[in-house]
């Protein structure tokens, strides 16, 4: 294999057509005959439904059909999860459609079919929904009484606790001659993605065959789901993966809508397509990240941690979605990070309410934990009155520790371990960028009006989550290859860097590489998809192994040409194949036909890129605003395949970060009623905001558990910045022993922070 | 009704509900899909398009107000071959991820560089404020609009 591409910064492939207005997202796409499906979506958070006419909707110009749980006689399917199935969440998975009940402000009740989607709106206020409120349950405290059940068969309104547990904390906390215990919570956050959510589908009767467009992130499994609900077999279904406007582990995932309109598309014997709009967006697609906790830590008086223990629940919303669990799970298991911690014993209660089910948001669980750690951390060395960076280098784990064993989570006893690298190199990096000697000796000081304040913090990344990929590359009659891989794009540059890895593998010059083609069902017989930062490792490994496989083919068919032992033959530029004679034929003239070969990649294991965020910030008191003056992540990723892709990830992580740190929070009121329904409401960072930050990118430790020494990467960015903006901002108030317990950190919250304390 | 007006250069009739918005006019009606919608209500800017040179928010315009009007979308922006200098600039500073913001930053972006070709960065991030990325943190979508300034001088 040669190095020429891998570790290139190639521009990409992808965006000759994304800036010249060429691609191709779901909505674009238009087929004759098309229906436009719209959805009559629960107003109230909490009710038993009474009655549902849909008479005079129907009767609506336009209007085709109206879809209801009556058109679904054999039941109404349910989702299955995709992620830690267990049995205890069966009760709580969520129908395609309310029926009994309403459990949440947008959940679907029936489907309108109309000529247009401004004719199924009109239809949709002559629908007649009635529903009998219950008490909304809105926070996981309520949701702890089980006063107000969302699930009435079960009981309780706690679907699981996970347990986190290492060596024995009881006996360490018993013993130990410092403890500190702690309250934190984090915001409601989401994946926004810029494009929303679509879904087309076109159902050929005389064939029974159905194609789904709009399939991203996981559609191999997501074509299982259907299949089973729809009563088809899975090779009779297509889904299509169009280009895709954002992920963030939120785009994807099997959603109502995802059944319904297939549904609709079969029941109708009509084309029909849906696109979310962006306040069905907001109250539809997974939320994520809420959670509080109580933590409390032992260590030493040095600063040793001895042990980690505490209680956390996590707001899942009202049902148990495809990966609903995976933040929970999270939050028990990476509540230590990057720290050697030997006892640990924490519970993760999750806990339904009222308000949009949760998935996963980049990071999950990670964002929330950073935050907790980190700022205990600081709480707990400025009360021991030791150096916040000399009490991280003592607890973090050590390069002679890997691989390092961190908390097993049960249930789904699931064990894991950090693989490789360095921790205090990135650390010390990272002090180094932020000039940390100089610019600490500011902690505190207010200058011109300002307080400023300096922070640092540590993370974890996971990534590579098995079991499998799949590639196929296929060395076409023109003498060019095509690259097909399971993995899915959702706009991470994925055709541009398996290009370069398929280039290198293939030992060719990359405009050999015709296209990557992937995600849709068609291309390759099994795939895994686009979660848990793995499509390189993953995809990437897949395509080394479908590569080593066509040029053996390659070998065996020009042996016989050139006749000779196929180990004879040497394949030059992936052009032409070489007899030991010299004499060689063009690979374009090798056979009449093409020459394909499959590969994949097995991983049970884990890739854990690393690193630490600094930061620099100016607060105003008066006004509660903070300024960024300077933000510096560095992070470790094994092995790069395109620097300019990873840094651009990474940046663009930590922008959603310090959103989810400063500003972004999906608000509900009592009644469990959305407040923060639009753009306008739901503040993310803008231009403006945080023009000061950078990410430096390093490959000191390549993974051991992949051929190609990559790990998952571009989620480090956005993990820590929770934490290090709340010890930023507490550093800078430190005069006034301002201690932020919650984020996002709004002005407000921080105008209130400062007045409690001068109180 | 019938609406007409020029876009992209050529001149189009199309009969129109009065309460189709200019977005939906371009895209569905004259199937020009690279303007994107993503919020409906003029906040995330990717379905901005230059009406008479002005960025315009074709989600809070209804199609019946472009009557007379010249409208340029990303299409008309672009060459049939290769990129713009600003188109360029985007890709050699990877200032676009997943693509649905960009239809609108570039266009939003030639607005600006077209009447301020001298802008500095501070004025850059303040325009493109209205426009939400979510994948890039828009760092290097500043430094591709700064970068992208020479072509626009001299009046080119």
């Amino acid at each position: 294999m040669k190095n020429t591409f891998i570790g290139a910064p190639m521009e990409r492939r992808e965006d000759l057509r994304f800036l010249r207005g060429r691609g191709e997202y779901v909505d674009d796409l238009a087929v004759e005959g098309l229906l436009y499906a719209v959805i009559l979506r629960s107003s109230i958070a909490h009710g038993r439904i009474a009655s549902l006419d849909i008479s005079a909707a129907l009767k609506c110009p336009g209007v085709h059909a109206v879809i209801t749980v009556k058109d679904m006689p054999n039941g109404v399917p349910i989702i299955p999860m995709r992620l830690q199935p267990l049995p205890e969440f069966k009760p709580y998975e969520q129908p395609v459609l309310a029926h009994d009940k309403v459990r949440y402000v947008g959940e679907p009740v029936a489907v309108v079919l109309a000529e247009s989607v401004a004719l199924g709106e009109d239809a949709l206020e002559e629908i007649a929904l009635h529903i009998e409120p219950l008490p909304a349950v809105s926070d996981h405290a309520t949701a702890a009484q089980n006063r107000s059940l969302l699930f009435d068969a079960t009981g309780t309104n706690c679907s699981l606790v996970f347990h986190a547990r290492k060596g024995d904390a009881d006996a360490t906390f018993r013993d130990a001659p410092y403890t500190r215990r702690e309250r934190f919570s984090t915001g409601r956050h989401y994946g926004l993605t810029m494009e929303p959510r679509g879904v087309m589908a076109q159902w050929n009767a005389e064939a029974g065959r159905l194609t789904v467009s709009g399939a991203a992130k996981v559609p191999f499994f997501n074509r299982r789901i259907l299949a089973k609900q729809i009563g088809l077999p899975e090779t009779a279904i297509d889904m299509i993966e169009n280009d895709v406007g954002g992920g963030y582990g939120a785009r994807g995932e099997f959603y109502p809508e995802d059944f319904l309109i297939p549904f609709a598309a079969r029941h109708s014997n009509r084309p029909v397509k849906w696109t979310e709009d962006r306040r069905e967006n907001l109250m539809c697609i997974n939320h994520a990240r809420e959670a509080e906790c109580e933590v409390e830590i032992a260590c030493t008086r040095e600063g040793t941690i001895l042990g980690l223990r505490g209680h956390a629940y996590v707001d899942v919303g009202a049902y148990m979605r495809t990966n609903g669990a995976v933040g929970a799970r999270n939050v028990a298991q990476f509540m230590s990070g990057p720290y050697r911690i030997p006892h640990i014993d924490i519970d993760v209660a999750l806990q339904l309410t009222n308000k949009t089910p949760v998935g996963t948001y980049r990071g999950p669980g990670r964002f929330e934990t950073d935050f907790f750690r980190e700022r205990l951390f600081d709480i707990v060395a400025q009360d021991l009155g030791l150096d916040r960076v000399a009490f991280r280098r003592r607890n973090l784990v050590s390069k002679q520790e890997m691989p390092y064993q961190i908390a097993t989570i049960t249930p789904f006893e699931s064990k894991d371990e950090f693989d490789s690298g360095d921790y205090q190199a990135t650390l010390d990096r990272c002090l180094d960028e932020i000039n940390w000697s100089e610019k600490s000796k500011l902690a505190g000081k207010l200058i011109d009006g300002h307080y400023h304040g300096l922070a640092l913090g540590c993370f974890i990344e996971g990534g590579a989550a098995g079991p499998k990929e799949s590639a196929r590359i296929v060395l076409e009659r023109d003498g060019l290859y095509s690259v097909y891989v399971g993995s899915s794009a959702i706009g991470q540059g994925l055709e541009t860097a398996f290009a370069q890895i398929a280039a290198d593998a293939l030992e060719v010059t990359i405009d050999r590489i015709r296209g990557v083609f992937h995600g849709s069902t068609s291309y390759v017989d099994d795939g895994y998809g686009a979660y848990h930062s793995r499509s390189v490792v993953m995809g990437g490994s897949a395509i080394l192994d479908a590569a080593a496989k066509l040029r053996e083919a390659i070998r065996a068919q020009a042996a016989q040409r050139l006749n000779c032992q196929a180990s004879a033959v040497e394949i030059v530029e992936g052009v032409k194949a070489v007899g030991p004679g010299g004499n060689s034929v063009a690979l374009n003239e090798l056979s009449g036909e093409s020459i394909s070969a499959e590969g994949a990649f097995l991983n049970k294991k884990h890739t854990y890129t690393y690193g630490a965020h600094a930061a620099h910030v100016a607060v105003d008191p008066k006004l509660g605003h903070v300024e960024l003056l300077d933000y510096v992540v560095v992070a470790d990723c094994g092995r790069i395949i395109n620097p300019l892709t990873v840094h651009g990830q990474t940046v663009g992580s930590l922008v959603q970060g310090l959103g989810g740190a400063m500003m972004e929070h999906l608000v509900y009121d009592q009644e469990g009623q959305l407040l923060t329904g639009s753009l306008a409401d739901y503040l993310i960072p803008t231009a403006s905001d945080f023009p000061n930050i950078r990410a430096v990118m390093l490959e000191q430790h390549p993974s051991p558990i992949n051929p190609l020494g990559a790990k998952g990467a571009g989620e480090g960015g956005i993990i820590a910045a929770g934490g290090v903006m709340a010890n930023a901002v507490a550093n800078a108030l430190s005069t006034l022993q301002v201690q932020p317990r919650e984020l996002p950190l709004t002005p407000t919250r921080i105008w209130e922070l400062v007045q409690a304390a001068r109180r | 009704m019938k609406v007409g007006f020029e876009v992209n250069g050529r001149e189009v009739e199309v009969a129109v509900e009065p309460r189709l918005t200019l977005a939906d006019c371009l895209r569905h009606q004259l199937r020009l899909t690279g303007t994107h919608v993503g919020c409906e209500h003029g906040v995330c800017g990717a379905c901005t398009v230059l009406v008479d040179g002005k960025a315009v928010r074709s989600c809070l315009m209804l199609a019946v107000q472009a009557e007379g009007s010249k409208v340029v979308t990303v299409e008309g922006l672009s060459k049939d071959e290769g990129l713009t200098p600003l188109q360029a600039s985007f890709r050699k500073h990877h200032a676009l991820q997943c693509g649905f913001c960009t239809p609108g930053m570039i266009t939003t972006a030639h607005a600006l560089l077209s009447e301020e070709p001298d802008c500095d960065a501070d004025r850059v991030r303040e325009v493109l404020s209205g426009n939400l990325c979510r994948c890039t943190g828009y760092v290097s979508i500043v430094e591709a609009v700064l970068d992208a300034r020479a072509a626009y001088k001299g009046g080119s």
